[in-house]
């Protein structure tokens, strides 16, 4: 098992969404997240005085789903999500070792 | 009738016609001064109700909007309280000191206990200050500017000041600055009264050097005497919401309508007049602080086209009701420029932290507003002086320029003095500043024992 949490454009989420129902996942959790890497964040004015916000909204998307499918959601959220502008974001993957569906107690990749 | 009347026939008839006629004449006097009141009284009870709209929720989301969210509340409840405790206030002897009738002579300054506890404050015109409409009508619809004079200095001192600081502060302020002011240029015998002959005629409509000059002046000598907040300006501190001053500044530009044409205290052609000044001059100075706006920083903020709207409505209220719209609109582009001249170079400048900038819209607005009356005003729309008689600068009074910077000076002074007297004071009896512990934490939490935005919305 494996998690998959990548960090994505707001503006991109829909587009990753769907891309992942289309290749059969069917959870995932979603975060309203801040933060910036080597993006630099922008200058806000108010009343003449300048603000530089560095830190910018973005999504955290996480998927646990099985070895064999890991890579295919990645390739999922890179087509979805990619502009090739600095800020797209980031993937991460992470080894899981087991799940528990609370409902009826299924482990492993049963319960994902 | 018959046709043929006989001479003593004729005699009773033409009697009792005569009575008939003459009871006609006095029903239909009698029935054209009920339906000028009730036409006044409509539009005044209405102006009224719209400049306390321009203190909540006008003021309220204006500046509630420019503070960071710990802060909300607490700024809220500074122009609440206003609307609650001016109001007591007002009913004791708020009144009575800004329109009491005082003959003797500090009748040029302040008004007597005559009408304490709205004594002699009724249903029937006085004949002094309303002809048509109400004493009482006048005395809700004056209360109304009492609550917002306050209320903007809290712009100055914002995020900062103990609730109960605030509070007496403030009560004072409305005492001893704010009556005598209102006195001098609006009341019986004032010293600046250009209506009811004061000896240094100064214009000003609905408030400008009042209302306007006095809380940003006020404004300015409270922020210098408190200091700046803790962080400024290191720290940033960004509007929480452009989008609640958005709201509010736009619900003061329609209570602006109450505030200044209500100022003709009747619904007449000078009531059109100052209208129609109004909003030309708001829409004027939007577009100046924006392109200024535009021009240096090279984009036009929102907040700024706000601001600028706002200043606008500051610098007419004074001449609103003495110009032509197209002065209106001149007033409205002068003030916009210059109140973003001292907001966005003359604060930066010199580094006092105006929070919210009550002074540079306000004092500064006002201020300018107060000259430019004194050089736009009109015999045609208002002939305060006597029918063609000449006004205004343009119009060849240039004594009346003179006349309005004497206004002016003398609510600086005022305010100047007035207000370092009660700091002063206000500090030693229970000290003007939260702690800076509680700075940090906020107003909302520190003050009030509430918060604005609970903590799972609290992430944007």
């Amino acid at each position: 098992m494996q998690k998959i949490e990548a960090v994505i454009q707001p503006g991109k989420l829909d587009a990753v969404k769907e891309a992942l129902v289309e290749i059969g996942i069917d959870g995932m959790t979603i975060l309203e997240a801040r933060g910036h890497g080597r993006q630099k964040g922008h200058t806000e004015f108010y009343r003449g005085r300048e603000y530089s916000v560095d830190l910018l909204p973005k999504i955290k998307l996480e998927v646990v789903t099985t070895d064999e499918m890991a890579e295919k959601v990645v390739q999922a959220i890179i087509t979805a999500a990619q502009t090739g502008a600095i800020g797209d974001g980031k993937i991460f993957l992470s080894r899981i070792d087991d799940a528990i569906r609370i409902r009826n107690e299924d482990r492993g990749d049963l319960a994902l | 009738m018959g046709f043929a009347i006989s001479g003593t026939v004729l005699a009773q008839s033409q009697g009792e016609r005569i009575a008939a006629l003459e009871k006609q004449v006095a029903d239909a006097k009698t029935a054209v001064v009920s339906a000028q009141s009730a036409g006044d009284n409509a539009w005044m009870l209405v102006s009224a109700a719209l400049v306390l709209m321009m203190s909540g929720p006008g003021l309220a989301l204006f500046y509630g909007g420019l503070v960071r969210k710990k802060n909300i509340l607490g700024t809220m409840m500074q122009t609440f309280a206003m609307m609650a405790i001016i109001t007591v206030l007002w009913a004791l002897i708020g009144y009575s000191l800004a329109f009491g009738v005082n003959n003797g002579v500090s009748g040029s300054f302040i008004g007597g206990f005559s009408n304490a506890l709205l004594h002699g404050v009724g249903l029937v015109p006085d004949g002094v200050y309303v002809t048509t409409i109400p004493l009482q009508t006048f005395m809700v619809y004056q209360l109304m500017f009492a609550i917002i004079t306050p209320a903007l200095i809290t712009g100055a001192f914002a995020e900062r000041m103990k609730f109960s600081a605030m509070l007496l502060f403030l009560t004072l302020w409305a005492i001893f600055v704010y009556s005598p002011m209102a006195h001098m240029v609006w009341g019986q015998h004032g010293l600046l009264n250009a209506a009811l002959g004061g000896k240094f005629p100064t214009l000003d409509f609905a408030g400008g050097t009042v209302v306007h000059v006095t809380s940003g002046i006020s404004a300015l000598v409270t922020c210098l005497y408190l200091g700046k907040r803790v962080g400024y300006p290191k720290e940033p501190m960004p509007p929480h919401s452009v989008v609640l001053s958005f709201v509010g500044a736009c619900l003061l530009w329609v209570g602006w309508f109450g505030f200044n044409a209500g100022s003709a205290l009747a619904a007449n052609g000078l009531a059109t007049s100052a209208f129609v000044a109004t909003h030309f001059a708001a829409a004027a100075a939007a577009i100046s602080w924006s392109a200024a706006e535009w021009m240096k920083n090279g984009k036009p903020t929102a907040l700024g086209a706000i601001s600028g709207a706002v200043a606008g409505l500051v610098g007419i209220t004074p001449a609103a009701g003495f110009v032509t719209p197209i002065s209106a609109i001149a007033i409205g582009l002068i003030t916009g420029a210059f109140c973003f001249f001292m907001v966005f170079i003359v604060k930066m400048k010199f580094g006092y932290d105006d929070s919210l900038d009550a002074f540079g819209v306000h004092g500064a607005g006002g201020t300018i507003g107060a000259i430019l009356t004194g050089i736009f005003a009109n015999s045609a729309i208002n002939p305060i002086f006597g029918a063609g008689k000449a006004t205004g600068l343009l119009e060849g009074n240039g004594k009346q320029v003179l006349n309005q910077f004497v206004g002016v000076a003398l609510a600086w002074g005022i305010s100047i003095v007035g207000t370092l007297i009660l700091l002063f004071l206000v500090d030693k009896l229970v000290g003007l500043r939260v702690s800076e512990e509680d700075e940090r934490e906020g107003l909302d939490l520190s003050q009030h024992g509430e918060e604005g935005y609970h903590a799972e919305m609290s992430s944007h």
